[in-house]
């Protein structure tokens, strides 16, 4: 039984891989022959960026089977550390600058993660819920009084007021409640593919570890697994710091793909939306983040959506609760178990 | 010393605004074991009703707030019935992805109906202010009624969950659903008063506070949402005078830090709190700690 459990666990992930690679191979060609429109190429990095969010929320949602209502903020910590790390960075190369700016935002967004993870993951209960959505609030208060700027010598910042002063050739990169402007646009349709690969890479081979196996437990029967010896605070740090720090990355990535951020764009809304796409892709299903994730981004750009533009929140919070509802009702199960008959195991968590 | 015994009043007042909106929270935490994190949304539909029967409608204050009272229970019984009940046994993820849910349907809706126009509140207390200390200190006759409904509620709930039949019903619910569903206490309709009532509550929140932050949009539930669950988990979830030391002591930090340290940052202050207190004491002040049996 346990060898065949594997191999479909495998099958899964390697499809998963196939489609995102397939994916990029076709988006590749088609944007070389001319054939995507100007509007679907703008999008193709935000969507590497909420794919990526989509699978690091799903790491917490659906592996460690607790809720980040604050996913945004991680991926706000990791966008404007990005985007100074970007201007400040000496480095001439491109993809380079891009990549250390990434892995610092990736860094500073896992740093916080244990600031916020170490109080509130020793709690059982829904306090994860509670204290990642202050967190949220927390972090867009403090980056809209946050002013950074550089000049020859370095890196200057000051909280709640601009007393910047630049010896000559000085500019602001962070400004406060106006955000970053004239990003230089340094991200790319295969930074983001090759994020979204290494986040996969990264979410599998945790997954399939001795320690996924721990985190999984501890989701499915905290209690039992408590007694048998497992590190709660540990693991759930080690799942949740890992999902963090992936938010981060994405951060930066969108970042670098915009003109213009500022705090506001990383608020509770955001975080509602990937919660979105995690709850329509399935809690743990790393395919069905990402194909949510890009659907629920084109779709309302295409003509035909945009006239329902206004009943798209609406219509996505009826959705998440029909979900939820029809996945975990009783009744509602007994009446889908009878339509479609039952899968061997549980094997869902590709 | 004015001043502060000015913010003093103003705090008090808030934080009694917090108090009635947490009690909502901590009597459906007590029972159903959940954060319904719909409630603030509730509050919004509170001020939109009591909004539209007083100004379009020309309806009296007192049936504005009655009006805004009897929806608000409806759509709470509602809620509880159609998207709650049928998750009992479900984990609490996934009736708290439910609620959040329920919270966005409410604010989009809202939006649909009522556009994300700011509509101003009527400021409908009569009176002139109370003066003291000459006139240099002034007391709004809405923050004395916003005390003094405050501590009214709080009374009445204990008396309440302490004496009446229904309340009993309440307590052991949440002490026990199975015994208590044994003993001949029908669960499920104990649940829907719960509801019923936190959502009544939460509507004479909404009008409060829309008296005294009279912009009304959408969203206007939605931060007050955060602060008194904020305030519930302070004081204690699932204690009912945790809610009332909770809510004031957040309104009396949330007016403090603005006045004195800054007030862009009086927000995460509020929540900075929030996590030292459960860094320090999960259970909050007057929490219990509850035992884990296996």
């Amino acid at each position: 039984m346990k060898k065949s459990y594997l191999s479909k666990t495998n099958w899964v992930n390697f499809a998963t891989y196939g489609m995102v690679i397939i994916a990029f191979v076709v988006m590749q060609l088609m944007g070389s022959a001319g054939m995507l429109s100007s509007t679907i190429r703008g999008q193709l990095v935000p969507i590497c960026a909420y794919v990526v969010m989509a699978l690091s929320l799903n790491l917490t949602v659906g592996i460690l089977g607790e809720l980040s209502l604050g996913h945004a903020g991680f991926m706000s910590v990791g966008a404007f550390a990005g985007a100074v790390a970007a201007a400040a960075l000496p480095i001439s190369s491109a993809p380079l600058r891009l990549g250390a700016a990434m892995l610092i935002g990736a860094v500073l967004a896992g740093l916080v993660g244990v600031v916020v993870g170490v109080p509130v993951l020793r709690l059982n209960g829904d306090y994860l819920a509670i204290v990642t959505l202050a967190f949220g609030q927390i972090i867009k208060s403090v980056v809209e009084n946050l002013y950074i700027g550089m000049d020859a010598k370095g890196l200057h910042a000051s909280f709640l007021e601009n007393r910047i002063t630049f010896t000559d050739g000085g500019r602001m990169i962070l400004n406060g409640p106006m955000g970053v402007n004239g990003i230089n646009k340094i991200s790319t349709f295969t930074a983001g593919f090759v994020l979204t690969m290494i986040v996969l890479v990264v979410i599998f081979n945790l997954v399939n570890s001795r320690a996924g196996r721990a985190i999984m437990a501890l989701r499915d029967n905290r209690i039992a697994a408590e007694s048998v010896g497992i590190n709660v605070t540990k693991y759930k740090l080690m799942a949740f710091v890992t999902s963090a720090a992936m938010a981060g990355a994405a951060g930066t990535l969108f970042a670098l793909g915009q003109n213009t951020i500022t705090a506001s764009k990383f608020d509770f809304n955001m975080s509602i939306l990937i919660l979105v796409f995690v709850v329509l892709g399935g809690q743990g299903k790393m395919w069905g983040s990402i194909l949510a994730a890009t659907f629920l981004t084109v779709l309302p750009e295409t003509p035909a959506m945009r006239e329902l533009r206004d009943y798209r929140m609406l219509v996505y919070a009826i959705v998440m609760i029909l979900v939820m509802l029809v996945t975990n009702s009783d009744k509602l199960k007994g009446l889908a178990g009878r339509i479609i008959p039952k899968g061997k195991g549980a094997a869902d968590n590709g | 010393m004015l001043i502060f015994l000015n913010h003093l009043i103003n705090g008090i007042s808030l934080g009694s605004v917090y108090a009635i909106i947490a009690l909502g929270y901590t009597m459906v935490y007590g029972i159903a074991k959940m954060l319904n994190f719909a409630h603030g949304d509730v509050i919004m539909v509170g001020a939109y009703i009591c909004f539209f029967a007083i100004s379009s409608f020309n309806l009296p204050p007192a049936v504005g707030i009655l009006l805004a009272m009897l929806v608000c229970t409806l759509l709470g019984i509602v809620i509880e019935r159609l998207a709650y009940k049928p998750l009992r046994q479900a984990t609490s993820l996934a009736v708290l992805i439910t609620a959040i849910g329920v919270s966005y349907l409410l604010q989009n809706g809202a939006q649909l109906l009522w556009t994300s126009n700011i509509k101003m509140f009527p400021s409908f207390f009569p009176g002139q202010p109370v003066e003291l200390f000459g006139g240099e200190l002034k007391i709004t006759v809405a923050s004395i009624v916003t005390v003094a409904v405050c501590v009214v509620i709080m009374l009445a709930l204990t008396w309440f969950t302490g004496q009446t039949k229904v309340g009993k019903a309440m307590r052991a619910c949440s002490e026990d659903k199975g015994a208590a569903q044994l003993m001949g206490i029908d669960v499920n309709t104990t649940i829907s008063v719960t509801f019923a009532i936190g959502s009544a509550l939460a509507a004479v929140a909404g009008v409060l506070f829309c008296s005294v932050y009279p912009n009304l949009t959408p969203t206007t539930g939605s931060m007050p949402g955060i602060k008194a669950f904020t305030a519930a988990v302070f004081g204690g979830i699932g204690s009912i005078p945790g809610a009332l030391l909770g809510g004031v002591l957040l309104g009396l930090i949330e007016i403090f830090a603005s006045a004195y340290i800054s007030t862009q940052l009086s927000n995460a202050i509020v929540f900075a709190v929030l996590i030292i207190v459960l860094l320090v004491r999960p259970t909050g002040l007057l929490g219990k700690q509850i035992r884990e049996k296996v």
